[in-house]
């Protein structure tokens, strides 16, 4: 709390076309640029086991420490509907549940006293187990690494914890505005009931096993499913012989298979979530976004740079700098690796200007029409985009994510390499197509949360108004208990 | 939210010795690769080299100002100046600074004519109070014609500036982004313009951006809410008793000639300090910080002796009734950073907080599973002054902040009254070295730890040697502060009580 700080998130002046005629003036164009030294960054070895296994290996030498992470395919989109919550708890009790020799706690104890981590977590498309140890701790280490990815025993009293946890989240889910509009906005632009944005409820919680964890696990869990990296202070040919050691002689299992995910965003209008405890609307306006494999990806991304990509961006030059309407504002088409993401436009105001808000961002989008975007923002947004480059694979550990990234989603290899010569492809044109094609006003659907009493005028004012209920589902008779007096 | 409060002391401040090998991360490694200077004109620049970088660098200013810094009646002028740094130079952001200079000026005079007609006691003239107000309107719409809004930001994100921010706290105001190695010379022309030169356009908009951000931060926040009340409560009359982001008619009412006073007070060259990091060769890049940066003006240091908090002698309670979910929070005051026992506090934060092992967690979540979450810390709100070691629970459904807090009660009880393990302190330590390796990882990281030690101890080597420290510290040790620090009379609670939407909020 005490570091307030200005959250630059996200640049071309208006006035941008005339500052270029003032460059005679301005003295900074006169500090001269070096050409950036040749640099190549270090690829990870990539090893590749007969039972399917992919391994990356990158040597970081600077530090006395092992990073590393296994990725598995399957994840939460693949989780029964009744059962909405499985994979957290999954990801929660796969590290505290402990092994078949080890106790959750005795794991603590024998990774703590090492200041190392072994870690779990599972994500929509995947599962994720970790480690991070000094570089003398790795053979004790890795060693639990092993024995939880290859044995871990889902011990019932962490699930009984998992759980009690996850019921405190539900009765939480409501305190914080920011993150009821975030939850809604997905659940709008992807349909409540999609994968992608469905969230867990007492009962789903309630409903999930012991057994069901291990289900899981035995279905999912097989080396021809996962790509470990690991990056730090080793050799890599020995690295090699220890990660061969240890996973050569495990048998392949069935593929992990992507389930059919249907999208059914809401119809376009406009949503509302009262909440009285609060001085300033949150206002969100969705639509389906796209994925990277798309040939439009690199001049959405260049869109998305003019559009609200920094401070001299369209929406942070006109909502927050000219009007000061909004400390965070942003809208961009939202892609994703294998589904698409969400298009959004969002921003936070006093309650007073909501109505205001929706109408000022309603503008961005005409003027999109009205005001066409520029060379001039075209050359900035390219410029941000392709000088900050080096960024993406500044260090080796930056280096390895994306290559594992792009092996998870079968992208090519050199798809960073791509991007930047696809951005620099990108034309005035190109954006000025993309946008009819992907951003229509009249197909948002907005949502606003806020306190209505102290609105400019009422949503209703601008159409239709459908109330959102995001009163929590009490918990079923039976598990009364364990929910404690939550949900009211 | 609390976490994120733990900020420099969570940067561990920790152990050494162990780590005598030749890599990277030991002081005599580092000792050959920074080079440190002060300026004739006080600002002292760190430099530090990273063979290994790619063709990248990370800087760092941190200005030894805060919040606690801001004048009474003033409340959130430290974050405000913050955001002002963005708005440009007499060189950046303007179309014709001599005419935009005269035009600024007469809002100035407007708003103060305005302030002085809004905030008479008696006899405000409502028909000269709109009047003024509209001609302040006028003279900011005359002065925004010479503005080339948000150029100075345009500068950065166009030449690859990669997160670019800054942060306001109690003790501090930092600005920070990386750049591609050959803007190197551009940067130092762009840092130090902001401070020799800077110019405060486009203020009193800028004034409303604040204004929304204190309400998603605190007004529209339970845990922001809370935080603030506890602070005001903890402490009654030095400044950290004040929200850094300021109350709301502070906001309305302070001026840009004020931020000006604020500036030309403490944005002093001796209050500064300016680390680079990453694929720089120090002594030429102090070559350059040295050509650029010599040109901010020198003034005296100012007169920052504040209130000592007195003894607080009375347990302070204060209870919000929400309609978010039951939270508890407890702190007690301690002594500032340069405390000898300053050690045993990061300690003890980390003995009650770290991991799955600490005791917080151990005994609240997972055996009385009465809490989804507990942690205790320090260096709140900030670690100059005497500031609040705190302890922070959510209780679990069906459970209520009085119950986690005798918990915590019973926590504090058993530090006080028994020696803490053998593995317990030998995981305090090592967590503490591997902290130290880990936080020398990134260029962002170090700089940031290399400006703010470099300030706080006058010697960024401290990174490094309050690892000794904390080495030192014994199991009497953590008996001992437990035992005078941790009592009622020292306390302040501060609830969360959950009532239900319908009933209207407050009881």
């Amino acid at each position: 709390m005490s570091r307030t700080s200005t959250k630059i998130a996200l640049a071309l002046t208006l006035f941008f076309a005339s500052a270029l005629t003032l460059l005679a003036q301005q003295p900074w164009t006169k500090i001269p640029i070096p050409p950036l030294p040749a640099f190549h960054p270090q690829e990870p070895k990539r090893i590749q086991l007969p039972n399917g296994m992919v391994i990356f290996l990158q040597e970081d030498h600077e530090l006395p420490t092992i990073d590393g992470f296994a990725r598995i395919q399957g994840g939460a989109r693949s989780e029964p509907a009744a059962k909405v919550g499985l994979m957290s708890l999954y990801g929660e009790v796969w590290r505290t549940g402990g092994t078949k020799t080890q106790t959750g706690d005795q794991l603590d104890d024998y990774l703590e006293i090492r200041a190392a981590k072994v870690e779990t977590d599972a994500n929509d498309d995947s599962t994720i187990i970790s480690l991070s140890c000094l570089k003398e701790d790795f053979p004790d280490v890795f060693k639990v690494f092993n024995q939880l990815l290859r044995e871990p025993e889902f011990r019932a009293d962490k699930l009984d914890l998992a759980k009690r946890e996850a019921f405190d989240g539900i009765s939480r889910r409501n305190d914080e505005v920011r993150d009821i509009a975030q939850r809604e906005a997905a659940r709008l632009a992807y349909g409540s009931t999609n994968p992608y944005a469905r969230i867990p409820e007492y009962a789903t919680i309630a409903a999930v096993t012991r057994q069901d964890l291990i289900d899981w696990h035995h279905a999912y869990v097989y080396p021809n499913n996962i790509i470990l990296g690991l990056v730090g202070d080793f050799d890599s040919a020995q690295m090699e012989a220890t990660v061969r050691a240890a996973f050569g002689n495990w048998e392949r299992g069935a593929p992990a298979r992507s389930p059919e995910v249907h999208f059914e965003p809401a119809k376009p209008g406009y949503y509302l979530i009262k909440k009285p405890d609060v001085d300033q609307s949150n206002i969100r306006m969705v639509a389906l976004g796209t994925k990277r494999d798309n040939p439009d990806f690199y001049a959405i991304q260049v869109f998305n740079e003019v559009f609200s990509g920094g401070f001299s961006s369209r929406l942070v030059q006109s909502i927050r700098t000219a009007q000061g309407l909004a400390y965070a504002v942003n809208g961009a088409i939202g892609t994703a690796f294998d589904h698409p993401g969400i298009l959004q436009l969002a921003m936070g105001t006093k309650s007073g200007t909501t109505v205001q808000s929706i109408q000022a961002l309603y503008e961005q989008i005409d003027q999109l029409k009205t005001k066409p975007i520029t060379d001039a923002e075209i050359a900035r947004a390219k410029d941000s985009i392709l000088n900050a480059f080096v960024f993406n694979f500044d260090t080796p550990d930056k280096v390895l994510r994306e290559r594992m990234a792009y092996e998870f989603y079968g992208y090519p290899a050199d798809f960073l390499e791509r991007y930047r010569a696809g951005i620099e492809k990108v034309t005035t044109a190109d954006v000025a197509r993309i946008i009819p094609k992907y951003l229509h006003k009249d197909q948002l659907a907005v949502l606003v949360v806020g306190n209505t009493a102290d609105f400019d005028k009422p949503l209703s004012s601008l159409g239709q108004v459908t109330d959102v209920d995001i009163s929590i589902p009490p918990p079923p008779q039976e598990m009364g208990a364990a929910a404690g007096s939550a949900g009211q | 939210m609390l976490r994120a409060v733990r900020s420099l002391t969570l940067v561990p401040m920790f152990v050494l010795i162990w780590i005598l090998s030749c890599s990277a991360q030991d002081l005599a490694s580092f000792e050959k690769r920074v080079e440190v200077k002060t300026l004739p004109n006080g600002l002292t620049a760190v430099v530090c080299e990273r063979p290994d970088s790619a063709p990248v660098f990370s800087f760092f200013t941190n200005v030894d100002v805060g919040s606690a810094q801001d004048p009474m009646g003033k409340t959130g002028l430290a974050h405000m100046f913050e955001h002002m740094a963005f708005k440009g130079t007499d060189e950046i952001g303007t179309k014709d600074y001599a005419a935009e200079k005269v035009a600024l000026q007469k809002v100035e005079d407007a708003y103060a004519a305005y302030i002085r007609e809004r905030d008479k006691p008696v006899g405000r003239d409502e028909a000269k109070l709109k009047q003024l107000q509209a001609d302040w309107q006028n003279a900011i719409k005359d002065a925004q014609q010479y503005v080339i809004p948000n150029q100075f930001g345009e500068i950065i994100e166009r030449n690859g500036g990669e997160g670019m921010n800054a942060f306001t706290a109690e003790d501090q105001t930092a600005y920070f982004y990386s750049f591609p190695v050959n803007r190197l010379q551009l940067w130092a022309y762009l840092e130090s313009q902001r401070y020799s030169h800077p110019v405060f356009r486009e203020f009193y908009k800028e004034r409303n951006v604040v204004i929304e951000e204190r309400r998603m931060r605190t007004d529209s926040n339970p845990i922001g809410r809370l935080v603030e009340q506890f602070i005001e409560t903890a402490f009654s009359a030095h400044p950290y008793h004040r929200p850094t982001i300021g109350y709301i008619s502070d906001l309305n009412s302070f001026s840009a000639t004020d931020a000006q006073h604020f500036f030309d007070t403490y944005y002093i060259p001796s209050n500064m300090v300016v680390a680079v990091v990453g694929d720089v060769d120090p002594a030429k890049t102090m070559d350059i910080i040295e050509k650029y940066f010599s040109g901010i003006p020198s003034r005296p240091k100012p007169d920052e002796r504040t209130t000592t908090e007195p003894p607080q002698d009375s347990e302070r309670r204060v209870v919000l009734y929400e309609q978010s979910q039951p939270i508890y929070l407890e702190g007690y005051h301690r002594p500032s950073y340069r405390d000898k026992d300053d050690a045993v506090y990061d300690a003890l934060a980390d003995l009650l907080s770290e991991g799955r092992t600490s005791r917080l967690y151990r005994t609240l979540v997972r055996d009385k599973k009465i809490a989804s979450e507990a942690e205790g810390g320090t260096g709140f709100p900030g670690v100059k002054y005497p500031h609040i070691f705190y302890f922070f629970a959510a209780p679990m459904p069906g459970h209520t902040p009085e119950e986690v807090g005798d918990a915590i009660h019973a926590e504090i009880d058993k530090l006080k009254k028994e020696d803490i393990s053998d593995d317990e302190l030998k995981m305090v330590k090592t967590r503490a070295k591997a902290n130290l390796i880990r936080s020398l990882d990134s260029n962002e990281g170090l700089a940031q730890n290399l400006a703010e030690y470099q300030t706080l101890y006058g010697d960024w080597r401290e990174l490094f040697r309050s690892v000794d420290r904390i080495d030192a510290v014994s199991k009497a040790d953590i008996r001992r502060v437990a035992n005078e620090v941790f009592v009622p009379t020292n306390r302040t609670v501060a609830i969360i009580e959950h009532v239900p939407a319908t009933s209207g909020g407050a009881q």
